[in-house]
């Protein structure tokens, strides 16, 4: 891994590899869904104090990271909503305009101040920069009789992605635990992440489908950014339009001393504090996830599949607008006329059906089926999988599911109708001590 | 693969070995054939990988032979239609349909659940020569069809695709699951969702890489339904954004009213046969 991408940088914040992880303990304890959390958690003020950011200085902000050569992503009206599209200044940004989201349900709204980052987020994710919808593996082709394969190294974009929620960075380590496993990383997601620059933006206004504080995942960055941003605006206490931006790398702290600003007092730090606090107040502990593990295995046979599969659509937009999804299919195409192959890796979602063909037959053929693999992938066997929940309480499944599912829904139903199904004695799956129960 | 002949004029001489391709014609509009001068950039390579032996649309006359692969556009509406399509599948070594008209029927369809003779006998000023079905039926009705390739007009990409999957002996890949995985795979927002446009999207095949989505119109279903189309419950939704049963009704009842699925979601709103017309 380290020749692929020469040796000419210093990208250590975001691991290649992960380090081993420890044995886990089985002490019988019920064992809970791991909240997503960037990797290094940073300490406050470990890159200096926070510093006050204008307007004008996020526009310079966005222009100095476009000027170094990297390919600013952030948010900006595009049709219907926002989305996360190149910017090239603070104008691109979605001033005063904010979203209204719920179970199958997104609207633009104006705000009455003129917030940059007044939305909760946008609903396509930052997902298909860092793992596109397609892209290409390698070239084949037939060359004296033989096969001549030409591979394609990944292109190197250096993003810069800015206004980053907590739940998305989250997002990040959830995909970084999937596609850079020691012992199979990723080259394009590599490629994609090693190199790229986080502004985060505190959330000041979720929306009714953000859970993320039940997922442990937000409203404020822990880590995972070069600077995290917190936008006041307006509020009693504070009538001006500023940013209180605290570094989180070295990296982010460099950028910070460029625009020259000026350190933060008390009660603007205190202003930003309160709106996360008030954005934390807002979302709530709206559901539980603490048991979701034990529930999803045991509720197998629960009728409230057969329930939400009447109302599934089968259509993978939960999948597709997931952050944390990663699921592909390996393509062949080959142009007419021409002895030659590109094989490509496109996204793929688990709500279509030929995505469980397999030699011999399909392995979920209704809809109850493919829906029961998608939740319970997501928020109990991912953890068996990768120590970690694959959930981040974006809540994008539920604005962009078109008859409005609701997944915490989902969880209450079935954890109402708890069946605690038991394998028949037949069945019952062997562990080192025995039988299980 | 590839069979020598004479053509109608005894003028050429077809003695490569390369695979022979027909275009067949029945009710439709042509644009499916159409698709196939549309490949531009592709059709020199196209045509030096395949000979283009019968296709009327490229002024080619027809060669009596055996085809490798021919190509069905449009839907049996006549009984000289339901004979002939006979004949071409047994001068065919593989069958593929082209277009809405011949995988399900297309628009022609709205026949099946009319009286034809009332139609006949408003839009004819003799309609006593008119012969014609009491229905409009897509190919596989009639003969056993190896490939189908959905839309109202067929997606060029898709063409080619199968053309080169026939030519190298593999499997096409044609999804048959829901317009939403391409058209969130092109990073789009859901039009229903963030618009309330009325859109088949989650019940209609991909293939068309999203077309109408993508320029914020909702999906009006021209590839007809997806794998395991759940009708029943985008008809709910649509319902709750606002659209009226006549129009969802309307909305199934497009290229694709004879694809079952869609049938079902029309009939089930508008049980009763034949209300469409004199009613405005």
């Amino acid at each position: 891994m380290e020749d692929m991408f020469g040796s000419d940088d210093s990208r250590t914040r975001y691991p290649t590899t992960l380090e081993p992880e420890p044995a886990q303990q089985d002490d019988g304890a019920v064992r809970k869904p791991v909240a997503p959390q960037p990797q290094p958690q940073i300490e406050p003020q470990a890159f200096g104090g926070p510093l006050i950011l204008t307007v004008a200085d996020v526009d310079q902000l966005i222009r100095r990271l476009g000027a170094d050569g990297r390919t600013v992503i952030g948010p900006k009206v595009d049709g219907p909503v926002i989305g996360y599209q190149p910017i090239g200044g603070a104008a691109d940004l979605p001033s005063g305009w904010g979203d209204e989201q719920g179970p199958g349900h997104y609207r633009l709204r104006r705000r009455d101040d003129d917030a940059l980052f007044g939305y909760a987020l946008a609903p396509t994710s930052w997902k298909r920069y860092v793992f596109p919808a397609r892209s290409e593996l390698f070239r084949a082709r037939r060359e004296d009789g033989a096969l001549a394969i030409t591979t394609i190294p990944p292109a190197r974009p250096r993003y810069a992605f800015i206004g980053m929620r907590a739940c998305e960075i989250a997002a990040l380590d959830v995909q970084r635990r999937v596609f850079m496993r020691p012992e199979a990383p990723d080259p394009t997601y590599a490629a994609n992440t090693q190199d790229m620059f986080v502004v985060a933006v505190s959330c000041g206004s979720p929306a009714a489908t953000c859970f993320c504080v039940s997922a442990g995942t937000g409203p404020e960055a822990s880590g995972g950014y070069d600077i995290r941003l917190t936008e006041v605006n307006s509020t009693p206490n504070s009538p001006d339009h500023y940013f209180v931006a605290n570094a989180g790398t070295q990296a982010g702290a460099d950028v910070l001393a460029q625009l020259a600003c000026k350190p933060a007092s008390d009660s603007e730090t205190g202003a930003a504090t309160q709106i996360v606090q008030a954005a934390a107040t807002a979302i709530g502990q709206g559901v539980k996830l603490d048991d979701v593990h034990e529930l999803l295995a045991r509720n197998r046979e629960n009728p409230r599949w057969d329930d939400v599969a009447a109302r599934c659509l089968s259509c993978g937009n939960c999948t597709m607008s997931c952050p944390t999804c990663f699921c592909s299919d390996v393509v062949d195409e080959n142009p007419i006329g021409d002895d030659g192959v590109v094989r490509a890796r496109v996204w793929a979602s688990c709500f279509g059906v030929s995505y469980s063909q397999m030699h011999g037959g399909n392995a979920r053929t209704s809809t109850s089926s493919r829906y029961r693999q998608w939740l319970t992938h997501k928020m109990s066997t991912w953890v068996d999988q990768f120590d970690v929940s694959g959930c981040v309480g974006c809540g994008r499944c539920i604005t962009t599911c078109p008859v409005g599912i609701d997944i915490r829904t989902e969880l209450e139903a079935i954890r109402a109708t708890d069946t605690a199904t038991k394998y028949p004695e037949s069945v019952r799956p062997q562990t080192d001590e025995g039988l299980a129960t | 693969m590839g069979q020598s002949g004479i053509d109608a004029w005894g003028a050429r001489t077809v003695t490569t070995s390369r695979p022979t391709l027909a275009v067949w014609k029945f009710s439709s509009c042509d644009g499916c054939q159409l698709t196939l001068l549309d490949c531009e950039d592709e059709i020199l390579g196209l045509s030096e990988a395949i000979d283009i032996a019968y296709f009327l649309e490229a002024g080619h006359d027809r060669v009596d032979q055996m085809y490798d692969v021919s190509l069905v556009e449009g839907s049996i509406t006549t009984a000289h239609d339901a004979e002939r399509i006979r004949e071409v599948r047994a001068a065919s070594r593989k069958l593929v349909t082209i277009g809405a008209c011949a995988t399900s029927g297309g628009i022609q369809a709205l026949r099946n659940s009319a009286d034809v003779q009332e139609f006949t006998s408003i839009v004819y000023a003799h309609p006593e020569f008119i012969k014609t079905l009491e229905t409009s039926t897509g190919i596989a009705d009639h003969v056993p069809v190896d490939l189908e390739l959905r839309g109202c007009p067929i997606s060029r990409t898709q063409l080619l695709e199968a053309i080169s999957a026939l030519l190298a002996g593999r499997t096409p890949r044609l999804p048959s699951y829901s317009v939403c995985q391409e058209c969130k795979q092109a990073g789009n927002a859901c039009v229903l969702v963030a618009s309330g446009t009325p859109c088949l999207g989650p019940v209609t095949q991909a293939g068309c890489h999203s077309l109408c989505p993508s320029i914020g119109r909702g999906c009006f279903g021209c590839f007809g339904p997806s794998e395991s189309a759940n009708t029943a419950a985008l008809t709910e939704q649509l319902r709750r954004v606002g659209t009226n049963d006549r129009d969802i009704e309307r909305s199934f009842s497009t290229f694709n009213v004879n694809a079952p699925e869609f049938r079902t979601a029309a009939l089930a709103l508008y049980p009763i046969q034949s209300p469409r017309r004199g009613s405005e």
